[in-house]
């Protein structure tokens, strides 16, 4: 395919006239362009061509030949702009503009040019006047003919189409890896790329901006639970190893796709894994520090030792059933498998067995030990969210 | 280029807790009379931590969407907007009056309006009176009616009841209403009473809550035996002791709580126009709201 647009709008020349006119010179990308006063001519330079002492119509003649390299000038000067430093990064970032000259990258856009972002598929192409065009979809849909996906325009029905996971249930965590499918973003215009982006991983193109410019704030564990107050005020009490667990339990790639950066402290790390997501996480967010303060009183309980009898084959079950919940694998355990520890049926056939009326466990040496057999805590129920 | 950032609560459980800080910011959207609008929550992303770093406006105005002065409005949310030395005292406020003050964000190192919350500005009596009029379908609704405004009570916050008593005032010297009072969730006088306080066989009630959730969906309703189990619903109006309640359900969903937000902005110097105007007219609906 040919990678030429052959041609420049009217209104594109002005603009480069313009800022010529303006600042006397543009050096953009591969592109170098001077106007000298004195003589009023134009000295014009690219990867392939130099030329000087062009009047005004040869200075023409050569951007319509250079098209490539003007109509590139001016998407990211007219029309992008660099007044939103991580929204011009991030959409270099998507055709690697500031790794292929302007040539290659065009070829490779009149293609598409396509990068992942946590779970969306970005593609970018090019319009007739140079401009960039965006398709957002989620990366599972990549096989998909975009007429078999619901096609939206709107950069904020992204919010909608976020709040809700594939099985109906509320994700109060945006970047959990558990976006549904089905949908595209047709059509894009540069700003309401970087919107719908936003809109579906808030925050995360400032934050890994910020990241590559070196100027990421990081609010280590300690920072972050010394600052809490009111109810989450307790959460500083948890020690090293509990927020190992906590980082390990909330913070993988397969709970959140952004890359932990944060850890106990500065000097001290955590050794969990944190992901390797494109976009960092500066701090523990407020689904850990909720959680974290759960924990912070369930870790106030101490340990006691129960007695309970159960068939090696029943033992591993219950590993099994933590596992499957734990890895959000209930759902697919089918009806009638009862090879599967967590299938509903096994479990409660061992429910009949070895607990009683109440739901508890039944412990083997019942005489011994606890006045309080439930083996439940009497903390009373966390429902509020403050 | 002038921002305005909502800021609410949000919630890890419930979705429908941060649906009318979006309804409201989208009507706001729709009219222009911001460059930008984005929206920030404690419990939702972007996270108050990180909203101000989305944010492009060198004008930049934060309104809370909240109903009450207390610990969000003056711990919560400029610690997590990192609101360069913050004290409670630069809103000089007898816990209603809290309207604006101009302070650094450390965050992005530009300047920020921050706002006092909404349910404590004198626009949100209209939303409370809209609201009565969406419930019953009737924008004369008053003659033979009475209004009943609920809140918490004072047990986590006595700025709380205040807002509650305040609007109950201004909602009386309207004297469109036959009888009107202020209730309590957790304290007399009680909304589980409601029939009691009045005379008037109609009762129009609005809980002052921004979002609708466990308090206004199932605690109020059960409460003021609308339903016996709120997951069957209750219908508008409800029978209860030869009354007929008006339950309308959180105040903070219903369209005109937009205005209050612009209001919050213009009172701290945004231009808004004729925004105000349009919102009131936009927002204005026929239909009756559903309860359940």
């Amino acid at each position: 395919m040919s990678v030429t647009l052959d041609s420049i709008e009217p209104n594109q020349f002005d603009a480069f006239l313009s800022t010529l006119s303006s600042e006397d010179v543009i050096a953009f990308d591969d592109l170098y362009v001077r106007y000298e006063a004195k003589t009023d001519t134009y000295e014009f330079e690219t990867n392939e061509i130099t030329a000087s002492r062009l009047s005004e119509s040869e200075l023409h003649e050569q951007a319509r030949q250079a098209s490539d390299y003007l109509t590139n000038w001016w998407f990211w000067s007219e029309v992008v702009g660099d007044e939103v430093p991580h929204l011009f990064a991030f959409l270099r970032f998507l055709e690697d503009g500031d790794e292929h000259p302007v040539v290659d990258r065009y070829a490779a856009l009149a293609d598409g040019m396509t990068k992942a972002w946590g779970q969306l598929q970005i593609t970018t192409t090019l319009a007739q006047d140079g401009a960039r065009q965006y398709e957002i979809r989620h990366v599972d849909d990549h096989d998909s003919s975009a007429s078999t996906l619901d096609a939206y325009s709107d950069p904020l029905s992204a919010r909608d189409i976020g709040t809700f996971d594939g099985k109906g249930r509320y994700r109060p965590l945006r970047t959990a890896p558990s976006l549904p499918t089905g949908w595209v973003f047709t059509e894009l215009s540069a700003r309401d790329a970087y919107e719908t982006v936003d809109t579906f991983y808030p925050a995360t193109i400032a934050n890994w901006y910020r990241e590559h410019q070196g100027t990421l704030d990081i609010d280590h564990w300690r920072d972050t639970a010394e600052r809490q107050t009111g109810i989450y005020g307790i959460i500083d009490e948890l020690a090293y190893d509990a927020v190992e667990h906590v980082a390990a339990t909330c913070c993988t790639d397969s709970q959140c796709l952004k890359r932990r950066e944060w850890q106990y402290d500065e000097e001290t790390p955590l050794h969990a894994e944190g992901g390797d997501g494109i976009f960092p996480c500066r701090e523990p967010c407020s689904l850990v520090v909720a959680a974290a303060r759960k924990w912070t009183t369930l870790e106030r309980e101490e340990t006691e030792t129960y007695t309970f009898e159960l068939t090696p084959s029943e033992k591993e079950q219950i590993e099994d059933i933590i596992h499957a919940v734990a890895d959000d694998e209930t759902d697919d355990i089918r009806e009638a498998d009862v090879y599967e520890g967590a299938n509903r049926y096994r479990a409660r056939f061992l429910r009949e067995k070895r607990m009683d009326e109440h739901g508890h466990l039944i412990e083997a040496d019942a005489g011994h030990g606890h006045s309080d057999h439930s083996g439940h805590s009497d903390h009373e129920q966390d429902t509020h969210e403050e | 280029m002038q921002s305005l950032v909502i800021v609410a609560h949000g919630s890890h459980l419930n979705p429908d807790s941060s649906a009318p800080t979006h309804d409201h910011a989208d009507t706001i959207r729709s009219i222009g009379a911001f460059d930008e609008v984005r929206t920030g929550f404690w419990k939702e992303e972007p996270s108050l931590r990180e909203v101000l770093r989305t944010v492009e406006g060198d004008e930049i105005y934060v309104v809370p969407l909240f109903i009450s002065e207390g610990y969000f409005t003056e711990q919560v949310i400029p610690r997590e907007l990192r609101l360069d030395g913050w004290d409670v005292s630069q809103w000089d406020s007898d816990g209603l009056s809290a309207d604006h003050t101009v302070i650094t964000a450390e965050d992005i190192d530009r300047t920020v309006h921050y706002c006092g919350p909404v349910g404590t500005h004198e626009a949100m009596t209209d939303v409370l009176v809209r609201r009565a009029e969406s419930v019953t379908g009737d924008s004369d609704v008053g003659d033979g009616f009475g209004f009943a405004v609920v809140g918490h009570g004072t047990e986590r916050n006595e700025n709380s009841a205040k807002a509650i008593e305040y609007h109950a005032d201004r909602i009386r010297q309207m004297d469109r209403f036959e009888e009107v009072q202020a209730l309590y969730m957790d304290e007399e006088p009680e909304v589980d009473d409601v029939t009691d306080f009045f005379e008037t066989e109609d009762i129009v009630v609005v809980p002052l809550f921004i979002a609708d959730g466990f308090h206004t969906q199932e605690d109020i309703p059960e409460d003021m035996g609308l339903t016996d189990d709120y997951t069957k619903g209750y219908d508008i109006p409800a029978h209860v002791d030869g009354h007929r309640i008006w339950y309308a359900g959180a105040v903070g969903t219903e369209g005109l709580m937009a205005d209050v937000i612009l209001e919050r902005a213009a009172d701290a110097g945004a231009s808004i126009g004729d925004a105000l105007e349009i919102v009131r007219e936009q927002t204005r609906s026929a239909e009756p709201a559903m309860g359940d």
